[in-house]
């Protein structure tokens, strides 16, 4: 510590130290949260995917009856669901534990957002964009979809169940 | 020197903001009672709807806008000891803002603008509501420019002095207002009013999301600034020392005006339409962010150390004891500090890339802004506020014992209502929700919460009508103030010869705007390039 480049706006070692501590708290923060998120694969809801909210049930994936769980042929699961004023669709899904799931969701009129409480599954569901969200439920239970985005006078009214079986077949 | 009448106008302005604080508050009681599901008669989505956003409105555009612009004169006159640049266009910015505010109020308060304070389309509103708040934001320019004009007037007077620190602050908060402003504004003007109007049919959501975080988060600094700037200039003095470090002071400043609007993308962390890439640049920008508030703690709570020894504090934590705590000013800052200390514990968490995803939307956030905004930023506007009535008006504080009782229940009413906020977002509760029809069994572990809210709520209420109380009844004190200039504290080293970057904010403005442009270019220009649908307007 011979120069400090700090001296030239600061004259008080002990603010100067501070500074730097500050400096290396702040980077430390941020790289070990973002190489944890990066090592682990935790990234936040991204895809950049356009759709036409307008003309959803005209759609290849989100039409009516379309939606639900399908199985991938790699034992993934994709769920596929609409939320439209107030509710999410299908009102009830079944999902095996244990198992990855990815959800495409889509809006049929204005901003939603869903989070299921006790899971870290969480996203935004924009008009105009399809949202796509990959998890893994690894408690069994009942749980909620609940709608965490203001979209009108019966925001609170909005939410669905999910349950979490069970394997088929006991894990194979 | 001249600022009997800049002192007109801030007192006005003021005022203005603490009578919209007033009115919020009371609505506050009444939103934690609706929600509470206690008292099935006000029960009503519309009617809380309508008060959240008005209260929303009120606290976060009125309230703020006002005390900023009204301190921001009042501190430029008495610092710099010049008058206002052009008094005829600063009258004329006040009443473009109040056209705003009266424009907004009207379908506010009758149901037609019932989209919260972040009006996030289709969601329309009226667009009466639109306007007035344009309106609002252009008549702050009027201030951000007469700022900007005050000081460079004052250093062409004022060749090779350096410019006073409060001056320094409050001019990089209005530069860095006037740029984080355009966000929100090109937003309003190019999608939400003609779309209002009906002169397009349809705007693209992901594009005005993207610009409305440009003004998300550099926003919150813009009302935390004057809270910085008190603390820095007025309160080492008011507590019987010197500040510590008045560089440090100026390099928060220029870090808080560089850094904290290019990252407004930690407000759609949960939002598709932008790569995740994007997101993470934008979240170690956050991180960096945090440095001008560590810098701030530090010189603040060394510079009270300082007044605590003068004072004949002794031992590790003797000075804290020594502090003169019948000072507002004093214990408006502890207080707020604090605040700010447990609010930055669970801020951290928001700003991460991948632990937002626990408490995104939940009433955790709500709980968090009320801490860190309606806490530390406006307990130091009430310490202004009583600091500064007695200079504005020449009369003595009203009483002094009650301006504390008033810090004291405003500190109290905040944890009671905040921390159990905290619980129920950890606990799942989403936020902006007026009943929890939701499962028996999730819905009973909130219920305790519910009803500490309320209790939190009303101490909070009766605390505002306390400060309102007190600065009403100052005006008709019979006692004179003795001493009515305004008292900066002095650095504890003189500042001999200051780097010029550090006396002037025009190689900083350059810089925020290119890092600008690296951060929210693309972004944008993503809109453009792909095909996209927008969205018909949906009513409330
Ligand atoms: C009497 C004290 C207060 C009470 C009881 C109170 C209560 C509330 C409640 C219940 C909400 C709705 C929260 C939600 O479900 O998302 C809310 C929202 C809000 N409050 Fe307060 N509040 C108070 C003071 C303040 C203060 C002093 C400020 C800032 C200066 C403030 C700023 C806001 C803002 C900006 C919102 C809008 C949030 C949104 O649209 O999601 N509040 N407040
Ligand atoms: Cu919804
Ligand atoms: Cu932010």
């Amino acid at each position: 510590m011979s120069i400090d480049p700090l001296r030239h706006v600061c004259e008080d070692p002990l603010e100067r130290k501070w500074t730097w501590i500050s400096l290396i708290l702040a980077s430390v923060m941020g790289g070990v949260l973002g190489f944890y998120a990066l090592a682990s694969n935790l990234h936040p809801p991204s895809n950049v995917e356009t759709i036409d909210s307008s003309r959803l049930h005209l759609s290849e994936e989100f039409a009516e009856d379309k939606l639900g769980v399908k199985t991938n042929p790699d034992g993934s699961l994709t769920i596929t669901m609409v939320a439209a004023r107030y509710g999410f669709y299908p009102p009830r899904i079944e999902v095996p534990v244990d198992t990855p799931v990815t959800l495409r969701m889509a809006s049929a009129d204005v901003l939603h957002g869903v989070h299921v409480p006790g899971t870290n599954m969480t996203t935004m569901i924009v008009p105009g964009y399809i949202s796509e969200v990959t998890t893994t439920f690894t408690r069994t239970g009942e749980f909620s979809l609940l709608c965490n985005e203001y979209c009108g006078l019966g925001h609170d009214q909005m939410w669905s169940r999910l349950s979490v079986v069970e394997k088929p077949g006991g894990g194979g | 020197m001249d600022h009997t009448d800049s002192a007109r106008l801030s007192l006005i302005s003021m005022w203005v903001g603490f009578i919209a604080f007033l009115a919020a508050a009371i609505m506050g009681v009444y939103q934690v009672l609706e929600r509470s599901g206690l008292i099935p008669a006000i029960e009503s989505p519309a009617l809380y709807f309508a008060s959240v956003s008005t209260h929303g409105v009120l606290m976060g555009f009125v309230l703020t806008t006002f005390l900023v612009v009204g301190f921001g004169y009042y501190t430029a006159t008495t610092s710099l000891k010049q008058p206002v640049w052009n008094k005829p266009l600063a009258w004329f910015g006040f009443y473009i803002c109040i056209t705003g505010v009266l424009m907004a109020a009207v379908p506010l308060l009758t149901g037609q603008a019932s989209v919260l304070y972040t009006f996030y389309p289709p969601l329309k509103a009226h667009p009466a509501f639109y306007i007035g708040a344009t309106l609002l934001v252009a008549g702050s320019w009027v201030w951000c420019l007469e700022m900007v004009m005050m000081m460079t007037i004052w250093k062409r007077a004022h060749p090779g002095d350096t410019v006073p620190l409060a001056m320094y602050g409050t001019t990089a908060n209005a530069i860095m207002w006037f740029i984080t402003s355009l966000g929100v504004t090109l937003e309003a003007i190019f999608q939400l009013i003609p779309w209002s109007l009906g002169l397009i049919d349809t705007v693209d959501v992901g594009l005005a999301r993207t610009l409305f975080s440009w003004t998300l988060h550099a926003i919150v600094y813009f009302w935390l600034f004057p809270a910085y700037i008190a603390m820095y200039t007025l309160l080492p003095k008011a507590a019987g020392g010197k500040l510590f470090s008045d560089q440090m002071g100026r390099v928060a400043f220029i870090m808080l005006l560089v850094f904290s609007i290019p990252i407004g993308f930690h407000h759609l962390y949960m939002d598709p339409f932008q790569a995740a890439g994007w997101k993470f640049l934008h979240m170690i920008g956050t991180f960096m962010v945090a440095v001008p508030t560590l810098i701030t703690g530090f010189t603040i709570i060394a510079s009270l150390e300082v007044a605590g020894r003068l004072r004949g504090g002794k031992g590790l934590f003797g000075w804290i004891a020594a502090l003169p705590w019948s000072n507002p000013m004093v214990t408006a800052a502890g207080l707020g500090l604090l605040m700010l200390t447990l609010g930055g514990f669970g801020g951290m968490i928001n700003a991460s890339y991948s632990m937002n995803a626990m408490v995104h939307n939940t009433q955790w956030v709500t709980g968090h802004f009320h801490l860190i905004f309606a806490g530390t930023t406006v307990i130091m506007y009430f310490a202004i506020a009583y600091y500064l009535w007695p200079k504005m008006t020449g009369r003595r504080l009203y009483s002094n014992t009650l301006a504390l009782t008033q810090l004291w229940l405003w500190f109290i009413g905040m944890l009671v209502l905040t921390l159990p906020w905290h619980y129920l977002g950890i606990a799942g509760q989403p936020r902006r929700i007026s009943s929890t029809p939701y499962d028996p069994v999730l819905v009973q572990q909130w219920d305790a919460s519910e009803l500490a809210m309320i209790v939190g709520g009303l101490i909070l209420m009766i605390s505002a009508l306390m400060l309102v109380y007190v600065l009403a009844r100052t005006h008709g004190n019979s006692q004179q103030e003795a001493s009515l200039a305004v008292e900066y504290a002095e650095p504890l080293h003189p500042v001999l010869r200051i780097p010029p970057l550090l006396n002037g904010l025009a190689f900083w403005t350059v810089l925020v705007v290119v890092y600008m442009v690296a951060s929210y270019g693309y972004p944008i220009l993503q809109f453009f390039l792909m095909e996209t649908h927008g969205t018909v307007p949906w009513s409330i």
